[in-house]
């Protein structure tokens, strides 16, 4: 296999130049701030800019919101699923693999086609779910405007973002929580819990939650990873998050956006490295449309 | 107690009674589907048929065919055409020197693990990841003019171009490539391999007569894949020729969402169903491959 070994030798190392030179070259330039010195002069901008701490947090909370919803929503119907209705299972995961079919900013058009407007529902007048702002949560009250720069401003609920985030996180969790059902004999427990009479709610809560505990660990990172820097949705929907921010940071300075860009590099690698290491061997496949 | 030792799911029993009562149990999933999938999907498609005065017209899928949005098209199936097939060329040989080249072992785990990294390091950070490589200022691009006085931008080489664009997304490509392709390659046993060649086959004819034909289904199954996930992209492109010096599909109708840049309603629609049909079309594709993959690799 000497010949071989050559060979491989020489696509590894393709794909490490390919990996590796972007990185160094935006850290490398992120240090440039200061002419004729390597300094951190960029980081400690970014640290200090109220708007980078806030859009962060805003960004931070959607991913947890979107975790929580996704979870409510996934677990028991793929626990349904697999227990009572195996025969509508290609049908869910169909739906679960929609955000592959439509892309994020044909979502994007939808929802505002459908949400933005007051409508009437059998003759009664609903507020667009877009302008909603009796759901006004305290952490989201000092967010900053800044797409549009109208300063302090109390922003609504955001829900259509949630839901479409979670919609975004569909393909993952399903897939996540799916393997981890298989992995289990889902009849057996559930049968062993019923005979010591419990109903379905404590199954999910006592029996199926924690056995799948790796699984949804796995499905939550990959939400964050996707969430926090996410741009489309939130800059469409004029949300202050984490992506439109990069983007103006991008579009005004020189090296502060490579510095974001090392920043939100790590952070998807570290929620990713966490990810392989709550899940050791458990998943084959990090990403990916499947 | 007895019960089978099944791991899968075994058929759930006959229970009539409650079997209307075990639908239930997926309202809230469907309702869900409904409120954020079908009516956004459903309103985009009637409103492609829509006239300005609301009564139904083919004249929104005719308008297609203007040049603008023409070029639209060309630009966003080309450059996914075009990443597809190198990032999977590329990502196939790295997938295959990983799993069949002989490396030493821990080559493996690291290549994957950065491939699931780079694979979901998309979007914005990315974009200007590339311009401090690449961009006018960037490090590749000063050192090459400074140490070998050849400036790649007077060589006809430009970042914010078809071909730059297609660089970066290349950064996410061919690591998907590799995570979808690993797989595939592990399946190869090799009893087979060593049963071609007891029959006398040499290396070409091994991969040309055996392999290529058993992973064929999946290599194509991959490439559409990667057709997707960057006919869709939006974020790296915007971020790159900071909203529209390439005329992708994505953009303009991000342009569209943000203010009317067609001066028809209708059409914006129009294009986002057009997106949507090729998108399907290339899934269908896809399960068709990989119900062909299936019969051989488990």
């Amino acid at each position: 296999m000497k010949r071989g070994s050559i060979w491989a030798w020489l696509w590894v190392v393709l794909g490490a130049i390919y990996f590796f030179l972007p990185l160094y070259a935006t850290f490398d330039f992120s240090l440039r701030l200061k002419r004729g010195v390597l300094s951190f002069a960029a980081y400690e901008n970014v640290f200090n800019d109220a708007r980078f701490v806030e859009s962060f947090t805003f960004s931070l909370q959607m991913a947890l919101w979107t975790i929580l919803v996704s979870l409510i929503l996934i677990v028991p119907t793929a626990y349904w699923v697999h227990l009572r209705l195996p025969k509508v299972r290609p049908f869910v995961e169909l739906i679960t693999l929609m955000p592959f079919v439509i892309p994020a900013v044909v979502l994007t058009f939808g929802f505002i086609q459908v949400y933005s407007k007051s409508t009437t529902f059998f003759g009664i007048a609903l507020p667009s779910i877009l302008s909603l702002d009796f759901f006004t949560l305290p952490g989201l009250m000092q967010v900053r405007d800044f797409v549009s720069s109208r300063t302090p401003i109390t922003l609504a609920f955001p829900i259509i973002l949630i839901a479409g985030y979670t919609v975004l996180s569909f393909p993952y969790m399903y897939r996540a929580v799916d393997t981890g059902l298989r992995a289990m004999d889902v009849r057996t427990l559930t049968e062993a819990a019923e005979s010591l009479g419990a109903n379905t709610p404590s199954i999910l809560w006592y029996v199926i939650f924690p056995n799948l505990r790796a699984a949804l660990l796995s499905g939550a990172f990959l939400t964050i990873a996707i969430v926090v820097g996410e741009f489309t949705l939130a800059s469409l929907l004029v949300w202050p998050a984490f992506g439109p921010y990069i983007q103006l940071i991008g579009a005004n300075r020189a090296y502060e956006p490579a510095a974001l860009s090392v920043i939100s590099f790590g952070l998807t690698w570290a929620t990713l490295g966490l990810l392989q290491l709550f899940t050791r061997g458990q998943q084959g496949q990090i990403a990916g449309a499947r | 107690m007895t019960h089978t030792d099944s791991t899968g799911t075994p058929p759930a029993p006959p229970k009539t009674s409650s079997s209307l009562w075990a639908w239930l149990g997926l309202v809230p999933f469907f309702l869900f589907a409904i409120a954020f999938l079908l009516l956004p999907s459903l309103s985009i498609f009637i409103n492609s048929f829509q006239a300005k005065n609301g009564s139904f017209t083919f004249k929104n899928i005719l308008d297609l065919s203007e040049p603008f949005i023409r070029n639209a098209y060309w630009n966003s199936i080309s450059i996914s055409l075009v990443t597809a097939i190198g990032g999977g060329i590329f990502g196939f040989f790295l997938a295959y020197a990983v799993t069949l080249g002989g490396l030493p072992k821990f080559v493996r785990p690291f290549i994957t693990t950065f491939s699931g990294v780079a694979s979901n390091f998309a979007g914005v950070p990315l974009a200007f990841a590339f311009i401090s490589t690449l961009g006018r200022a960037g490090m590749v691009t000063v050192l090459l003019r400074d140490t070998f006085n050849f400036n790649i931008y007077d060589a006809g080489f430009n970042l914010y171009s078809f071909w730059g664009l297609s660089l970066v997304y290349m950064y996410f490509q061919f690591p998907l490539m590799l995570l979808i392709m690993t797989p595939a390659l592990d399946g190869l046993r090799r009893e087979w391999r060593e049963a071609a060649e007891n029959l006398g086959a040499n290396s070409f004819q091994y991969w040309r007569y055996i392999a290529m034909p058993i992973l064929l289904p999946s290599l194509l199954g991959s490439m559409i894949l990667l057709f997707g996930n960057s006919f869709g992209a939006y974020a790296t492109a915007y971020a790159l020729t900071s909203g529209g010096a390439i005329n992708l599909v994505t953009n303009v109708i991000g342009a569209q969402i943000s203010g009317d840049v067609l001066n028809n309603q209708g059409l914006g629609y129009a294009l986002a169903l057009g997106m949507v049909v090729i998108m399907s079309l290339s899934l269908i594709g896809y399960s068709w491959l990989q119900r062909q993959t299936e019969r051989w690799i488990r």
